[in-house]
């Protein structure tokens, strides 16, 4: 009856995340997910704690060696979820929101790193009637696909925090590598599954060689795909490791035959495709490309090409605030350079002043505007701009014609329109925002350098384009205080 | 410096080269500014308004003995004569069409600025003279147009019945023919257009034009300006005109060809074909005319009851707009040659708008100006000669890749399932079950996430971040074992999982309540 109780816990917990992840597409119903996915969680836990004491004592009463007394297991599980909370919850309350795509990158390596252990674990001490070839699979791709979460993520990280360069990574024959890496994990897994496990499924010296053989292909080439993925692409990248650390849950619930394992690891699984799919689609890229890995890599050269192409106009801050005071329709399109010089809290400002004014300030957020999808969002959220004036880039192309003023602030591929005019462009057929259809653009930039993609912008060179040139918050604060 | 406003003798000459708007400006520079009595009557700036903008009021001598004067037609022989040697002078001038012109002011020993020979680069947009005068120019063709044409130019439906909307066709699409299409629009007119630049197709559409492309090899233009066509091009815009001229009752021409006469886009018996009391307004009568049978300021009748327009002083027509416009583009000529607000007049040749424009410099021949390239233009790589496909052609093709496709993905589907279905034939029955519940999940998740907002991606991933934290169970459920390696390892398992599941959850929280809604 216990067991049928703890599966029922778990269909309660599995359909709460089900719930929780369809509460999150929309944003009047998003916490109402955030609570549900908060309670399925408590419901797991409830019933996977009350389900690893009871095997314990039920040991125990039988005398049996293999588990260790209940109250030491209850102790061990609590000091786990002590551990997790002591270090979790200061980390979540403490990190900037400019930080995300780091946190999340770090967050997918745990899950990567668990499901390598949990797959060492099942191998060594197989459950109830596991064991088996099917069984010896599902651990070997449990481990591979852990193992690449793991170290694609540790990359991902240090690429995304600058303690890596972000140039992509280009050996000779990359692609060849990758392939042979995975031919090579596809005969350790066969010979892995013949020569594993010996008498009662008990796993052999050789099997462990195996399987740790299996781990470390798993971790080089995890390092390999990510380290080849340029920093501009990472938005793709951080949700395709999302997808991974999913598919690693999955995996593990099948070793251990657990339906909420796997229907939870397949929801993130699939949600994870599915984000970087979109992000793809804004890319105009393909998905299968980037699915394999070694993506952004023809990016990287064609910086060459970037020559100069006219001229281009300069404005200083009086003069953008004079413009911005003489509009009615003003539109920002923020890029990653907000985020890096952290000006959402100016820019929060100035639309503010600009909206009491009467002016209608909206933003337009493209899908790859920063390093994770609705990475914008969350910074412009946080400096307390309302959610419903921020746009998605389909909602506000058609609205560029009837704008006075365009502040490009930090963004510079998402808004080439080389992107559309020039069929030899790297970032052709990428859709953009479409900022220069609108009377005037004002775009702030460092220096006239080029973009992630290593693409000059002809927008820059545009009639009706202005240059602020400087640190995107110190120019934003010289516009505040020229508006007063 | 003193600058210098006289009064234009030119006949017919309505406007002013200053404002009383533009004189203030001017002042700002550090300039002083002269203007000859009425010089602005004409245009309703009355003398008094210019005194209030601190110009001085004085008579024809002293307002051409300044050493800057800004006129708008070239000066005549007599006006020549009035200039003191060292003078600069700022006015219309047409160097490439008037050599003696450029003689004369060069021999006197002057310093001269056209004002129609600005650099066609995006930075002296705003003095370039042409652009302005064309703006106007183009609106005022469509109302003379409107004043001698029969009928209303909107479509109405009314009691005394129906009325088509008039249909306008507009020839060049150039500021004027943009400014025309825009004006014919709003009066309700349908309106064409055509160009031989295929690319400003878009700026006609901007204007709520429909742009009609000559079915040719089409050209591009390096230099902003429009070139002469081909022999294979003029056959085939020939036939496009003939064919407009049948069906509309509105012309405009606007074509023009810098340094030559302009070319002769609409014949008499084209003109023949159109119905009784439709007009034409030829804009470049003054240069021999788009239109056979124009006549330079004048407006003719035809025998089948066709006006055509060739008034070459449109911009004059709109004289207090039109002397706005040009006052503003001198200037904007005096921000650049006083950078430093000084009042000192500064001719710095590096700059290709200054030296572009400068026709003489202190009785020393400056024409013609080295070459320079427009911006606005595309490089010529970008000018690669694309197969034009033939519409139906392409949809054709486009149907058949379709299907293809969709053939292929059908097979694809096919085998993925027989390779499914053979999987799970050969595989222990707890294998299936776990691979049910694994299938259903990914097709629930793809559902799930498709409607997901843009702007809650970076909590949706904090919070699969954290419930993929579930890992948690398989560890916990590890967590009892004797076996110490396996304890250790799902200890450690257990341990980074939970931290995923408190920071995931709690991030993702504190995310979404940020995000609020605006008043």
């Amino acid at each position: 009856m216990l067991t049928q109780f703890i599966d029922g816990m778990y269909i309660v917990a599995g359909v709460l995340f089900i719930l929780s992840l369809a509460g999150l597409s929309k944003q009047t119903t998003s916490r109402v997910g955030n609570i549900a996915g908060m309670v399925g969680m408590v419901l797991a836990l409830a019933a996977v704690i009350a389900a690893s004491v009871t095997t314990s004592w039920v040991a125990n009463q039988a005398g049996s060696p293999t588990r260790l007394p209940w109250m030491i297991t209850l102790g061990l599980i609590l000091a786990v979820l002590v551990i997790g909370a002591a270090i979790g919850t200061p980390i979540a309350r403490k990190v900037e929101m400019t930080q995300m795509p780091e946190l999340i990158a770090i967050f997918h390596s745990f899950v990567g790193m668990a499901a390598v252990l949990v797959g060492f674990n099942s191998f060594a001490v197989p459950g109830e009637g596991a064991g088996g070839t099917v069984h010896l699979v599902e651990v070997a791709l449990g481990v591979l696909i852990g193992a690449y979460t793991f170290t694609g993520s540790v990359v991902a990280y240090l690429k995304l925090s600058a303690k890596m360069s972000s140039a992509p990574l280009t050996l000779p024959g990359r692609n060849l590598l990758n392939l042979a890496g995975f031919a090579i994990f596809v005969a350790l897994m066969v010979s892995f599954t013949m020569f594993g496990t010996g008498e009662h499924h008990a796993p052999t010296m050789l099997g462990w060689g195996l399987i740790i053989g299996i781990a470390a292909i798993g971790f080089l080439l995890g390092y390999h795909m990510v380290a080849a993925i340029g920093g501009g692409d990472m938005p793709v990248v951080v949700s395709m490791l999302n997808s991974y650390s999913g598919w690693a849950a999955a995996a593990a619930g099948f070793m251990l035959n657990n339906n909420l394992l796997i229907i939870t690891g397949s929801l993130v699984g699939s949600s994870g495709a599915i984000l970087s799919y979109i992000m793809c689609r804004a890319m105009n890229r393909s998905f299968i490309s980037v699915i394999l890995g070694g993506f952004g890599v023809d990016g990287g050269t064609v910086a060459a090409s970037s020559d100069e192409q006219g001229e281009h106009r300069e404005i200083d801050a009086a003069g953008a605030a004079d413009m911005l005071l003489n509009a009615k329709s003003v539109v920002i399109t923020p890029g990653y350079g907000m985020a890096v010089a952290k000006a959402q809290y100016p820019v929060a400002e100035i639309t503010s002043q600009l909206r009491a004014k009467g002016i209608n300030v909206r933003f337009g957020v493209h899908p790859v505007a920063g390093r994770l999808p609705g990475h914008m969002n969350v910074l412009l959220a946080e400096a307390n701009v309302p959610y419903d004036i921020v746009l998605e880039m389909d909602e506000i192309n058609e609205d560029f014609p009837e704008t006075d003023v365009v502040l490009v602030i930090g963004a510079n591929d998402t808004v080439n329109p080389a992107a559309l005019d020039d069929p030899g462009s790297p970032i052709a057929g990428m859709p953009v925002l479409e900022v220069w259809k609108a009377e005037n653009v004002i775009v702030f930039k460092r220096s006239m350098a080029t973009g992630y993609a290593g693409v000059q912008n002809p927008l820059f060179f545009k009639e009706n384009t202005q240059m602020l040139f400087g640190d995107a918050k110190q120019r934003v604060e010289d516009i505040l205080k020229a508006l007063d | 410096m003193q600058i210098g406003i006289p009064l234009e003798t030119l006949k017919g000459e309505t406007r002013v080269a200053a404002t009383p708007k533009t004189v203030a400006q001017l002042i700002k520079l550090g300039h002083s500014v002269i203007v000859e009595a009425g010089a602005g009557a004409k245009s309703s700036y009355p003398d008094a308004e210019f005194e209030a903008a601190g110009a001085v009021i004085g008579d024809r001598a002293q307002s051409w003995a300044a050493p800057v004067v800004a006129k708008i037609n070239p000066p005549n022989a007599r006006e020549i004569n009035q200039l003191a040697k060292g003078t600069t002078l700022i006015s219309l001038i047409a160097p490439g069409r008037s050599p003696e012109l450029v003689e004369k002011l060069t021999k006197r020993g002057l310093t001269v600025m056209a004002m129609d020979a600005v650099p066609r680069i995006s930075r002296a947009q705003a003095l370039d003279v042409l652009s302005s005068m064309a703006n106007i120019a183009g609106y005022r063709a469509v109302i003379e147009a409107a004043n001698e044409f029969g009928s209303f130019f909107t479509g109405q439906v009314t009691a005394a019945g129906k009325v088509p909307p008039a249909k306008v066709f507009v020839s060049g699409a150039g500021v004027a023919g943009l400014a025309a299409v825009g004006t014919a629009k709003s009066l309700g007119a349908i309106v064409r257009a055509t160009d031989l630049r295929a690319e400003v197709a878009e700026q006609v559409q901007s204007m709520g034009g429909e742009f009609v492309a000559v079915q040719a090899e089409q050209q591009k233009s390096s230099d902003g300006y429009a070139k002469e066509a081909s022999d294979a091009y003029k056959e085939a815009a020939a036939q496009l005109y003939a064919d407009q001229c049948k069906d509309v009752d509105i012309i405009i021409t606007t074509a023009l060809i810098p340094g030559k006469p302009a070319p002769r886009l609409i014949t008499a018996e084209m003109v023949a074909t159109m119905k009784p009391g439709s007009v034409i307004v030829d804009m470049a009568a003054s240069n021999g005319g788009n239109v056979e049978g124009s006549v330079a300021d004048k407006m003719v009748v035809t025998e089948n009851g066709v006006k055509i327009i060739g008034y070459t002083d449109l911009p004059g027509r709109l004289p207090t707009q039109a002397s706005q416009l040009y006052g503003t583009n001198v200037v904007n000529l005096f921000k650049l040659l006083t950078p430093n607000k000084d009042g000192e007049v500064n001719l710095d040749f590096d700059d290709v708008v200054i030296r572009g424009m400068t026709v003489c410099k202190d009785g020393d021949l400056m024409w013609p100006p080295p070459p320079v390239q427009v911006s606005a233009a595309a490089p010529a790589a970008a000018v690669a000669v694309v197969p034009v496909e033939e519409p139906a052609v392409k949809a054709a093709r486009e149907a058949a890749e379709a299907k293809a496709k969709g053939r292929r993905q059908l097979l694809t589907s096919v085998i993925a399932a027989i390779l499914v279905i053979l999987a799970v034939t050969f595989s222990p029955a707890s294998f299936v079950g776990a691979f049910t519940v694994f299938a259903l999940a990914v097709i629930v998740g793809f559902y799930v996430i498709s409607g997901v907002a843009h702007s809650l991606h970076t909590p949706l991933m904090a919070q699969t971040n954290a419930i993929s934290g579930i890992i948690l169970v398989g560890a916990v459920l590890q967590l009892g074992s004797t076996d110490l390696a396996v304890l250790i390892m799902s200890f450690i398992a257990a341990a980074i999982a939970s931290i995923n599941i408190f920071g995931g959850f709690l991030v993702s929280y504190r995310m979404l309540s940020m995000f609020k809604k605006g008043a």
